[in-house]
């Protein structure tokens, strides 16, 4: 168990890795997630499962190598081992048909968080478009899969090195407004990093369009016993882990998200130069 | 000539000790332990039995250490506990079985917690020489699933190992133990000493699968699907409350939970040499006053100690009734004090203050003072109008309290719970609401002790061995 089957960089930074993991690939549901740690030493982290298969007993991760433990998990090499692999955690996404077009958003690595709840959403039979955007182009991940699976695909990058120049609002605005009116989106998904889910809810809540996005908060154990990924829902303190990780973007504090995010900052930063 | 005084057991001076989390207290030496046991009068009914949650046969072990047959005394132990150099450990043993003493009318009672540790932790160090017999029937085949790795869950595996049933107990952290292990410090439970425990459960042939999740890994039917006859829920409180107040979002505040957990289980403490980082600055406030308040408030200043040598380490409880209302260990509350606590009672915090980039500066706090006695019993702290005060500090530990975790009764449908969310059971046998699903500690009633969760461990233990080992 916990076997490193595959290992392919997607990107400058950003790894895929599918994992030998019986229990987890036989349950695992698009929107869940798992926590694992690399070493003994190690701390305890969220990724979420991009990918499962029951038949090959795998799951896929894709994560960027932005810190120490993602770092260290990006030296594992082909047939070594996670240390520690906990899931499928959170709640699944709510993969049901609905009456109008449906718009699914990913930003940076969140495009592959996207891959699994784009497919579900498209299952249930719903007409998808896609909206992914990065940094530049050397950064986009899954655009063939996307492309694959929507109806419509829309890349955006903030140099313009690839699609249209600009942000993933930009292209939402478009669909918005181009595609007729509002009324005809039943549903924006979101993924991505905070600023991007935020500028999204607050773009679609002046149509009105319901959101949902998919919140990162920090995590330590990932089954609801410490509250360190807690956020506040329409004024309530829910936990990420266990009440999420998705939730109603107009509902989500996002300056409370985005700080708590980063109150450990030099503490990151010091534990990233030990190695 | 009997003694009459206690023995007192050596503890590691508190100037010293807040510098690290080495253990406290340092046990009885062999003379401390033979002088105390021989205090015990051998009552021939003895009333310290029926004040242990898991009735062990006290005055046997006490009359064994007293003549010098130690591992005589471990074997007697073991008979009932499974875990006795915890228990010895964090016992509250002043309501429990010392309560009982008849000692305790006129005196100090035995000190029967020092010397179920001095029996332990002397078996453990001479392992060679004085192995325990246990009893271990042959596995008659009987699977029996156990969620949770806590001390009820540890011991219902242990008794039920030694009845000869194949016993696996799924934990969902990567270190077992539960609340042994992410929740009491190892200035009162050093981790070697856990360790030990463990093996020997697993010695009984307990096998501990890690990083498991009931009802998101595997649920309760695959369990039986995979031919467990029978299963014992004892998964814990570990869902911390948040008080609802304004500000409980911002940085520097933690549940007991995660501070706790982020140092016992993550070593926190050793950070950068452990991964797991913990934000603290040289004040902090705890709010609470039950065992979990005082653990985060002496884990507080051994960590600002470290961080800030230079700095005085401000530590405060802040509590809303008075220190006799406190439902901490009267010992733990002693040792907080020693070491530099400060404790502000008839307080209640109403406002934790932003300092303007989302971390805490401040908590506004009321004062309190007592009314009639409410649903617990006792007197409800009422808040004092125009009492407004401000505490100044950069970290603040929620110790408010824990609910059930609902992660495994939320999976399991059919299996009914209270409005609080503990799980229901039959106090006879330990049975839930469905069939051969049994539950026991926390799970089924809020915060209780390790000794009561293992007395409920046991239970369902007696209860599995009636119904399958003994029937089928």
């Amino acid at each position: 168990m916990n076997k490193i089957l595959e290992k392919r960089k997607l990107a400058q930074d950003t790894t895929l890795m599918v994992i030998d993991t019986q229990p987890i690939s036989a349950k695992a549901l698009p929107g869940q997630f798992i926590i694992l740690r690399t070493h003994d030493n190690g701390e305890r982290i969220p990724l979420t499962i991009v990918n499962s298969n029951p038949e090959n007993k795998t799951i896929t991760i894709v994560f960027q190598e932005i810190g120490k433990t993602t770092k260290l998990l990006g030296r594992l090499n082909t047939g070594e081992y996670i240390h520690d692999l906990a899931g499928p955690l959170g709640h699944a996404s709510e993969l049901i048909k609905y009456p109008n077009k449906i718009v699914v958003i990913g930003g940076g690595v969140g495009i592959a968080e996207l891959l699994p709840v784009t497919i579900g959403l498209k299952n249930a039979g719903n007409s998808v478009a896609g909206i992914i955007g990065a940094r530049n182009k050397d950064l986009l991940i899954f655009e063939d899969e996307l492309r694959k699976t929507v109806d419509e695909l829309h890349v955006v990058t903030d140099d313009g090195s690839k699609g249209q120049k600009g942000f993933v609002t930009d292209a939402l605005n478009n669909i918005i407004n181009n595609g007729g009116t509002p009324e005809n989106i039943s549903l924006v998904y979101a993924v991505g990093p905070v600023p991007m889910m935020r500028a999204v809810s607050v773009l679609t809540l002046n149509f009105k369009i319901k959101t949902i996005v998919s919140l990162n908060p920090i995590m330590i154990d990932g089954t609801g016993m410490c509250g360190s990924c807690r956020c506040t829902i329409n004024g309530k303190t829910k936990f990420g882990c266990v009440d999420g990780p998705e939730f109603d973007g107009h509902s989500v504090d996002w300056n409370e998200l985005q700080t708590r995010l980063g109150q450990f900052k030099p503490f990151e930063k010091q534990s990233l130069g030990t190695i | 000539m009997k003694n009459t005084e206690k023995q007192k057991m050596n503890e590691a001076p508190a100037q010293e000790r807040i510098n690290n989390f080495s253990e406290v207290a340092l046990g009885y030496n062999e003379e401390q332990a033979r002088i105390e046991a021989q205090r015990c009068i051998q009552c021939k009914k003895p009333s310290c039995v029926a004040g242990c949650p898991v009735e062990i046969n006290i005055p046997k072990f006490i009359k064994e250490i007293a003549s010098g047959e130690y591992s005589k005394s471990i074997s007697t132990l073991k008979e009932k506990s499974n875990l006795p150099a915890v228990c010895g450990r964090v016992c509250p043993q002043e309501t429990q079985c010392e309560l009982k003493c008849i000692l305790s009318k006129k005196g100090n009672p035995v000190a029967i917690g020092y010397l179920e540790r001095f029996a332990a932790d002397y078996e453990m160090k001479n392992k060679k020489d004085s192995l325990p017999v246990i009893s271990v029937k042959k596995t008659q085949g009987h699977k029996v699933a156990i969620i949770g790795s806590g001390p009820a869950g540890l011991t219902c595996a242990g008794d039920l190992a030694r009845a000869g049933a194949s016993v696996t107990i799924f934990e969902a952290l990567h270190k077992s133990g539960g609340v042994l292990s992410y929740g009491i410090p190892p200035f009162r439970l050093p981790r070697n000493i856990l360790n030990d425990e463990l093996n020997y459960i697993k010695s009984l042939g307990v096998e501990i699968q890690n990083n498991i999740i009931i009802g998101k890994t595997f649920s309760i039917e695959d369990l039986f699907a995979a031919g467990y006859k029978a299963v014992f829920i004892g998964a814990g409180a570990g869902l911390p409350v948040f008080p609802g107040l304004p500000g409980e979002n911002l940085c520097g505040i933690y549940s007991a939970n995660e501070f706790l957990t982020r140092i016992n289980l993550m070593s926190a403490d050793k950070f950068p040499e452990s991964d797991t980082p913990l934000n603290i600055g040289s004040k902090t406030v705890v709010i609470g006053g039950g065992n979990t308040a005082m653990d985060s408030a002496r884990c507080a200043i051994r960590i600002i100690k470290t961080r800030f040598p230079d700095i005085k380490p401000e530590v405060t409880i802040i509590y809303r009734r008075t220190e006799s209302e406190m439902p901490a260990r009267k010992e733990e509350i002693e040792h907080a004090k020693q070491e530099g606590i400060n404790f502000e009672f008839l307080t209640q915090p109403v406002e934790f203050i932003n300092n303007g980039d989302g971390f805490l500066s401040a908590v506004k706090c009321l004062k309190c003072e007592l009314g009639a006695p409410d649903s617990s019993g006792r007197r409800k702290p009422v808040p004092l109008k125009n009492s407004e005060f401000i505490i100044e500090t950069n970290t603040a530990v929620l110790a408010l309290g824990l609910k059930p975790n609902p992660l495994v009764p939320q999976s399991l449908k059919g299996l009914k719970t209270d409005d609080e969310g503990n799980v229901i059971v039959n106090p006879e046998t330990a049975q839930t609401s469905i069939d051969n699903v049994y539950a026991g500690g926390d799970i089924i009633g809020g915060e209780g002790t390790v000794i009561e969760a293992m007395g409920m461990g046991k239970k369902a233990a007696k209860s599995i061995i009636n119904v399958y080992l003994n029937t089928h």
